[in-house]
C-alpha cells in the first residue's frame, strides 16, 4: 500500500467519522462544547463537562470538533491515539510556516489513549489542552472502568494493561506536572503535536476549504508517514522520529536544555545533535559510552543506549512511555550507522 | 521557571514577601494512599503554602515534582521523613522543582533510580537539613547526583547529607549566587561540584570518601558557560580515597582517586583556610580542560585560581598518576600537596601564597593528557587577585528562610 492510499483512506475514515457526528447532532442535537470549561480557570473534573464528544465511548467528535492525525506520532506504548482539535465556531488557526499552528484563545486539543481493538477496546486516558486567556493549560482525564466518564486525575495514575505486542505493562498516565515537562517551552504550556510539517497535505486542505485555517502552511518538507518510513530515507525517517519523540525537551528553553542537546527537525549542527557530543548529566545513563551519537556505530552511542532501557534514570523519553519502542530503535540506528 | 539575572533577585524577593495572608498548610500522613496525596498536593499548592510530611516512610512508585512558586515542603526531620524511591518505576528523579521560592526541609529521599532533587529554573531555592542516600553505597548502578539544582540563580543549601551518588552528591550547574555550607558529602564519585556557574561560595562543609571531594569544573559545549568567582572556604576535606565508580563517559569519571579539590578551567577560585587530609592523590588540583572540544566561546585555562593558607595533613602518598614510583621517589615519599598541570594563559593561572608548597606537570599543550609531562616543584607567583567575599554566595532573603 502506498502512502498516498493510506493517506487516502484515513481521510475517508475522518470524513466518515466527520458525517457519522453530523448525524448524530442531527439525531440527538448534543449540547455544543462547553466554551466556558475550556476558558475558566477551573481543575474541570470530568471530562464530560467540556462536551467534546458527541459519542466520547466512540470518541465521535462535537460539532466544531475535527479529528487530525500526525505523520509521525510520538510512541506511547503501542497505544491507540485518537486526536482532535476543538476549535471555537467562527474562530481560525493560522498557518506559521513549518511550525505549530497559532490556535485562538477559546481551542482545545483532545487526546486520547486507548488499548485493544474492535469491541475489545479500552479508553484509558484523555489528555486535554486547553487555550485560556493566560496561556494553555494540560490536564489529564482518566477513563471508569465502566468507560462512561473519564475522571480529572491531577496526580496521574498507574494502570495495567496489555500492549499491542502482547506485554502486560504498569502503563503511566502523567500528573499535571508532568504534562509540563513536556510540554514546557520557556516557562509556558506549549502544545507540541499540530506543527504544519508533521501534518498531512490533505488534511491542512480540507481544514482550510471549512474555514478553519487561514492559508496553507508555507514549508519545504513533510515529517514522513511512519508507516511509511521504510520508503523515506534513513535521515528523514529518524530525524522526524527524534523531532516527535525527544526535542520537546532536548531543545533550548525546554526541560533538558541543560544537557545542550539539540533534537529538533530544524538543527542542523552536529555537535547541538549529539555527534561527537559529550554526555553533560547522564550519569548511568551514558551506560559506559563516551558520546551521544558515534557515527557508524550505534551500540557505542548513548543516544540508542538510553532509548534501548527501561530502567528509570537510564530509560529516554524519561516519561510517557513503559516499553521500548523497537521500531523507532531501528530508525535511529539505521541512521547512526549511515553517518 | 522565570530566568533573570542576579540583579533581577531583590524585586522578586520583594514579591515573595507580600505572601498571601490565607496560607495554608497540608499534612501527609505516611501509609496508604500518600503518594497520590503528596503529589495532588504539590500540584493544588498555591503560592505561600506548606507542605507537611509526616514521620515515616513513603513507598514512591513515580518521581514527584513541584511547579508552584513560593512553597515550603517541610519534614519530621531528614532521618524522621523518607520518601523511599526504592521501587520507583518511572521518571528521572525523585523529586523535579521547576518553580521560584521553593523551600525544601528536613526530610530524606533514599534509592531514587535517577537524580534525588533536581530543581531546574528553580531561583531563590532553599535546600535545608536534606538527606539524599543511596543506602548500598557507592555503586554504578546509583543515580548521578543528590541535590541538583541547574539553570538556577540564588541558591542555599545548608546542612545537607548526600551520599552514594554515582556522580556528584551535591552538583550546582549553570547557575549563579550560590551557597553550599554545613553539609556532608560522603562516599559519592565527587562529593560536591560546581559547573559552569558564577559566585559561588562552599563553606564549612565535610567532604569524605568520595573519589574526588570538591570540584569546581568549566565544561564546553553546554548553554551556559563562563564559570567562575568560587570561594572554597573552611571545608574539612579528607580522606577521599574511593576508587571512582562512575559509569564511563561522564566527565567525573576521569577523577582520579584521592583528589581533595580539583579546579578545570574557570576564572577566579580561591582555596582558603580549608583542612585537607589524606587524599593520596592531591590535596588540591589545578588542570585546563582535558579533552578535545569545538566551541569558540570556551576557554579551557584555569585562570586566577588562588590557593591562600589551608591545612595540609598526610596526602599525595599514593597518588593514581601514571609514573607514580618515580614522582614519589623524586619527591620524597608523597607529593606536595598543590597539584597544577603547568597550563595557563600567560601568568593569570594559578598563584598561591609563600608557604605553600606544589608541583607541575609543565604540560606543554592542552587537551594532549600528560604527553610531554616534565614534572617539577611549582614555581608560581604571589596572588595579586583579590575576591570580594560579598560578591559570591546566595541571596540574604534565603537565609532568612532557615529560621521561618
Amino acid at each position: 500500500m502506498t502512502a498516498k492510499q493510506i493517506i487516502g483512506g484515513w481521510i475517508l475514515g475522518a470524513a466518515l467519522t466527520a458525517a457519522a457526528a453530523a448525524m448524530a447532532a442531527a439525531k440527538d442535537t448534543p449540547m455544543p462544547v462547553s466554551e466556558a470549561a475550556v476558558l475558566d480557570g477551573r481543575l474541570v473534573r470530568n471530562l464530560s463537562e467540556f462536551g467534546f464528544f458527541a459519542n466520547a465511548r466512540a470518541q465521535v467528535p462535537n460539532v466544531d470538533v475535527t479529528a487530525y492525525r500526525l505523520n509521525t506520532p510520538l510512541y506511547s506504548d503501542g497505544a491507540e491515539k485518537l486526536r482532535f482539535l476543538y476549535l471555537p465556531a467562527g474562530t481560525v488557526a493560522a498557518a506559521q510556516g513549518e511550525g505549530l499552528l497559532s490556535l485562538p484563545v477559546g481551542a482545545a486539543l483532545i487526546k486520547t489513549f486507548a488499548f485493544g481493538a474492535g469491541d475489545q477496546r479500552r479508553l484509558i486516558e484523555t489528555r486535554v489542552l486547553l487555550h485560556r486567556a493566560d496561556g494553555w493549560t494540560a490536564l489529564p482525564y482518566r477513563w471508569n472502568d465502566q468507560q462512561t466518564e473519564a475522571v480529572l486525575a491531577v496526580a496521574g495514575a498507574r494502570i495495567a494493561v496489555v500492549t499491542p505486542q502482547g506485554q502486560e505493562i504498569s502503563y503511566r498516565i502523567p500528573n499535571k506536572n508532568q504534562c509540563k515537562e513536556c510540554h514546557g517551552l520557556n516557562g509556558e504550556v506549549v502544545p507540541i503535536g499540530p506543527k504544519a510539517r508533521n501534518l498531512s497535505h490533505d488534511w491542512l486542505g480540507g481544514m482550510i476549504a471549512a474555514g478553519k485555517l487561514d492559508a496553507m502552511p508555507d514549508h519545504a518538507a513533510q515529517l514522513p508517514l511512519w508507516e511509511a518510513q521504510a520508503q523515506a530515507s534513513p535521515k528523514a525517517a529518524a530525524r522526524a522520529y527524534l523531532d516527535v519523540n525527544c526535542a520537546h525537551c532536548h531543545q533550548p528553553g525546554a526541560t533538558a536544555s541543560n544537557s545542550g542537546l539539540d533534537l529538533r527537525w530544524e538543527q542542523h549542527d552536529r555537535q547541538a545533535l549529539g555527534i561527537g557530543k559529550r554526555p553533560v548529566a547522564a550519569g548511568r545513563g551514558s551506560g559506559g559510552h563516551l558520546f551521544d551519537i558515534v557515527p557508524g556505530k550505534p551500540e557505542e552511542s548513548i543516544l540508542v543506549h538510553r532509548m534501548n532501557n527501561l530502567d528509570p534514570g537510564v530509560a529516554m523519553p524519561e516519561l510517557g512511555k513503559s516499553t521500548i519502542d523497537d521500531e523507532g530503535v531501528i530508525v535511529v540506528e539505521r541512521w547512526i550507522e549511515g553517518l | 521557571m522565570t530566568k533573570m539575572n542576579a540583579a533581577c533577585v531583590p524585586a522578586l524577593l520583594l514579591a515573595l514577601v507580600a505572601q498571601p495572608a490565607w496560607a495554608k498548610v497540608t499534612e501527609i500522613v505516611a501509609g496508604v494512599g500518600a503518594e497520590e496525596r503528596l503529589q495532588e498536593a504539590l500540584i493544588l499548592a498555591e503560592p505561600g503554602d506548606e507542605i507537611v510530611l509526616g514521620a515515616g516512610r513513603f513507598d514512591l512508585s513515580d518521581g514527584l515534582s513541584l511547579d508552584v512558586d513560593s512553597v515550603t515542603v517541610r519534614g519530621a526531620g531528614m532521618d524522621a521523613s523518607v520518601l523511599d524511591f526504592t521501587d520507583q518505576q518511572g521518571a528521572g528523579e525523585g523529586l523535579l522543582v521547576t518553580s521560584d521560592f521553593v523551600t525544601l526541609r528536613d526530610f530524606a529521599l533514599e534509592n531514587p533510580k535517577g537524580d534525588g532533587i533536581k530543581s531546574k529554573g528553580a531561583d531563590a531555592i532553599v535546600y535545608h537539613r536534606i538527606r539524599v542516600t543511596w543506602t548500598n553505597g557507592p555503586d554504578a548502578g546509583n543515580g548521578a547526583y543528590g541535590i541538583y539544582p541547574v539553570e538556577s540563580t540564588g541558591v542555599l543549601i545548608d546542612g545537607a547529607k548526600v551520599s552514594g551518588a554515582s556522580d556528584a552528591g551535591i552538583y550546582v550547574g549553570q547557575s549563579r549566587a550560590i551557597t553550599i555550607r554545613n553539609s556532608i558529602a560522603e562516599a559519592n564519585v565527587a562529593g560536591i561540584e560546581i559547573e559552569n556557574s558564577r559566585d559561588a561560595l562552599v563553606e564549612g562543609n565535610v567532604v569524605t570518601r568520595n573519589t574526588g571531594g570538591i570540584l569546581v569544573f568549566d565544561l564546553p559545549d553546554l548553554p551556559v558557560m563562563g564559570g567562575g568567582n568560587v570561594i572554597l572556604r573552611n571545608n574539612l576535606v579528607v580522606a577521599n580515597d574511593e576508587p571512582n565508580f562512575a559509569p564511563p563517559g561522564n566527565i567525573v569519571a576521569g577523577v582520579r582517586r584521592g583528589t581533595g579539590i580539583l579546579v578545570m578551567a574557570n576564572d577566579g577560585v580561591l582555596v582558603e583556610g580549608n583542612i585537607l587530609s589524606d587524599n593520596p592523590t592531591a590535596h588540591v588540583m589545578v588542570v585546563a580542560y582535558t579533552q578535545a572540544y569545538d566551541d569558540e566561546r570556551y576557554n579551557p585555562y584555569p585562570r586566577n585560581v588562588v590557593v591562600r593558607e589551608n591545612m595540609f595533613g598526610r596526602g599525595g602518598d599514593d597518588p593514581q598518576l601514571e609514573g607514580k614510583e618515580g614522582l614519589l621517589a623524586a619527591f620524597g615519599g608523597a607529593l606536595p600537596p598543590v597539584m597544577w598541570d603547568g597550563l595557563a594563559e600567560g601568568e593569570t593561572g594559578l598563584t598561591v601564597v609563600p608557604g605553600v608548597a606544589g608541583w607541575s606537570l609543565n604540560l606543554p599543550a592542552v587537551g594532549k593528557g600528560f604527553d610531554g609531562a616534565q614534572p617539577a616543584p611549582l614555581a608560581v607567583p604571589a596572588p595579586t587577585y583579590s575576591f570580594a567575599a560579598d560578591s559570591v554566595g546566595a541571596p540574604a532573603e534565603l537565609e532568612a528562610r532557615l529560621n521561618r
